[in-house]
């Protein structure tokens, strides 16, 4: 049975940012103007004069934005470690065009008040948008800039009201081998699960997406709803949830679990912990400069002034 | 046979190329240089280039050990004249393989290169195979074939041992999905498979012909 939410209406469908005057946005925030720009017109009224296919309403962000430049919207949606649709970076993009993701329900459970099977546009209703461009670093040693559409994460959570025993908090992926040929092969435990910390949850960074670059969330990118964990590996931002439990224990998931040696629950971004095969010290940047010098990477993703507190007194070699 | 040498050879030296060709106009393309064609090698051209000539190498490794099963399977000794063009494209692919990865990969820091040579042992290996197959390379001459005799066959035997360190790297290097490495190694242990059983074989015959002829004796 699904519950609903009091519709608070804040989402109104005439607020809507053209797309050429969202570009047009992005040009002056590459021309350098930067952030005054970006604030100054997210506080001008958008009115809908030519409503683009899945544009949202939203409002930029710019004191949790990176100012450096956003990969391009190509790079960023046919580039992508989505294993659900294959293992090849090209696969996602071509394998998910097909996916269903409406009608979409996700089921809240463990230890919460609120518990039930809810449908995705009343887990959406209550919560404004807003446009926050953050570093994403792979495990795999590259990273890119991407401009999400999103909330933050604790918004959703608290209204769960999680209970005293709540210690973590487990996602999970949609399983469904017919729209997703990458579970028909047991590459990895289906379905994809990950966790997080409850303080690390509730963490004003932690992101819930359902966009990118002003519109709706492509399939490949883990439409219609997938999380974001800027300052840790880039397999923690698990996509296309349907589930999120409130547990007592740290959650099993899914890379930890197939190579605990390799990947841990945590996966911050820490250059001084190798993964053991390859160095974690530099990335490669996707992008424009595509044959530029690696950069080195920097703890917790370049977040460190804001989430390192999180983990003090840790021994970040031994939880990596 | 003119043919061969001046219609068939030539023919199949440039189907050699065609990858190599294929990632240097991708590269022209990423780097915002003059090309033709309009390649693209998506997000990430240093990670295309880098795993094409690594395929390649293995591709032309396999290839190169096919070529004795086949001219046992045709009786053909035309696939011989070909061995050595695919040992030595393997050479080549596998150089360029370790040139992007030095050079564009590393942005060709040496002291990057060694920390990867002594801690990774994927790398470790994969170096070890590249290093082995440059004396084959070297040799592959018909003079260097006459000047070495016998020992030209035990070096160039050396193939082997290439080849299963290059799977090895592939499934080393891997995440998580080794189903093409797996292919690879399958393909690998059947061509060694092969000859071992010939070699059995032939010694099996050996030893039954020489205890025929005492017991005939």
């Amino acid at each position: 049975m699904s519950k609903k939410f009091a519709d608070s209406g804040r989402i109104a469908p005439s607020d809507i940012t053209p797309h050429r005057q969202y570009l047009s946005r992005r040009t002056l925030l590459a021309g350098g103007i930067g952030l005054v720009a970006a604030q100054g017109l997210a506080g001008v009224t958008r009115r809908a004069s030519a409503q683009s296919a899945g544009a949202l309403a939203f409002t930029h962000n710019a004191a949790f934005s990176v100012t450096e430049q956003p990969n391009t919207y190509t790079d960023i949606t046919t580039y992508n470690n989505y294993y659900e649709f294959g293992t090849d970076k090209s696969d996602p993009s071509e394998n998910a065009q097909n996916f269903h993701t409406r009608p979409w329900n996700v089921t809240i459970g463990g230890e919460a008040e609120l518990t039930g099977t809810f449908n995705l546009e009343d887990i959406l209703k209550p919560h404004p948008l807003e446009e926050r461009v953050y570093r994403l670093r792979c495990v795999e040693a590259w990273s890119m800039v991407i401009p999400w559409i999103g909330f933050p994460l604790g918004d959703l959570l608290k209204r769960f009201k999680p209970t005293s025993k709540a210690k973590f908090v487990e996602f999970k992926t949609l399983y469904d081998p017919k729209q997703m040929p990458g579970q028909r092969a047991r590459v990895l435990e289906w379905p994809y699960v990950e966790g997080l910390r409850m303080d690390e949850a509730m963490h004003p960074l932690a992101l819930m997406a359902v966009g990118l670059y002003g519109k709706v969330l492509p399939n490949q990118n883990g439409a219609p709803l997938r999380l974001i964990v800027p300052w840790k590996y880039g397999f923690k931002g698990i996509k296309s949830i349907v589930s999120i439990k409130f547990t007592e224990r740290a959650p099993r998931t899914t890379w930890a679990g197939s190579a605990a040696n390799e990947y841990g629950f945590f996966a911050n971004v820490n250059p001084e912990v190798d993964h053991p095969r390859w160095s974690q010290a530099t990335e490669r940047h996707i992008g424009a400069n595509a044959f530029g010098p690696r950069r080195p990477t920097l703890p917790f993703n370049g977040y460190a002034a804001q989430v390192a507190g999180l983990y003090s007194g840790m021994d970040l070699r031994k939880y990596y | 046979m003119w043919q061969v040498r001046w219609v068939l050879k030539p023919i199949v030296f440039l189907a050699c190329l065609i990858p190599a060709l294929h990632l240097a106009l991708g590269a022209l393309n990423a780097a915002g240089l003059p090309h033709v064609g309009n390649v693209s090698l998506g997000a990430d051209p240093v990670k295309v280039m880098l795993h094409t000539c690594g395929r390649w190498t293995l591709n032309f490794l396999m290839i190169t050990l096919c070529m004795t099963p086949l001219r046992d399977l045709t009786r053909s000794l035309l696939w011989l004249r070909f061995r050595r063009m695919f040992g030595l494209f393997a050479l080549f692919y596998v150089s360029l393989h370790f040139t992007v990865y030095l050079l564009l990969d590393q942005s060709g820091r040496l002291d990057a290169l060694w920390q990867d040579i002594v801690k990774r042992p994927y790398i470790t290996i994969g170096m070890l195979g590249l290093l082995l197959l440059i004396p084959l390379g070297v040799t592959s001459t018909a003079r260097a074939q006459r000047r070495l005799g016998r020992r030209w066959i035990q070096l160039h035997r050396l193939i082997y041992v290439i080849a299963i360190l290059g799977v090895w790297h592939f499934w080393w290097q891997v995440k998580k999905d080794i189903r093409e490495p797996l292919l690879y190694a399958c393909g690998l242990t059947l061509l060694l498979g092969y000859r071992l059983w010939k070699q059995r074989n032939s010694t099996a015959r050996v030893s039954a012909a020489r205890f025929a002829r005492t017991d005939g004796a």
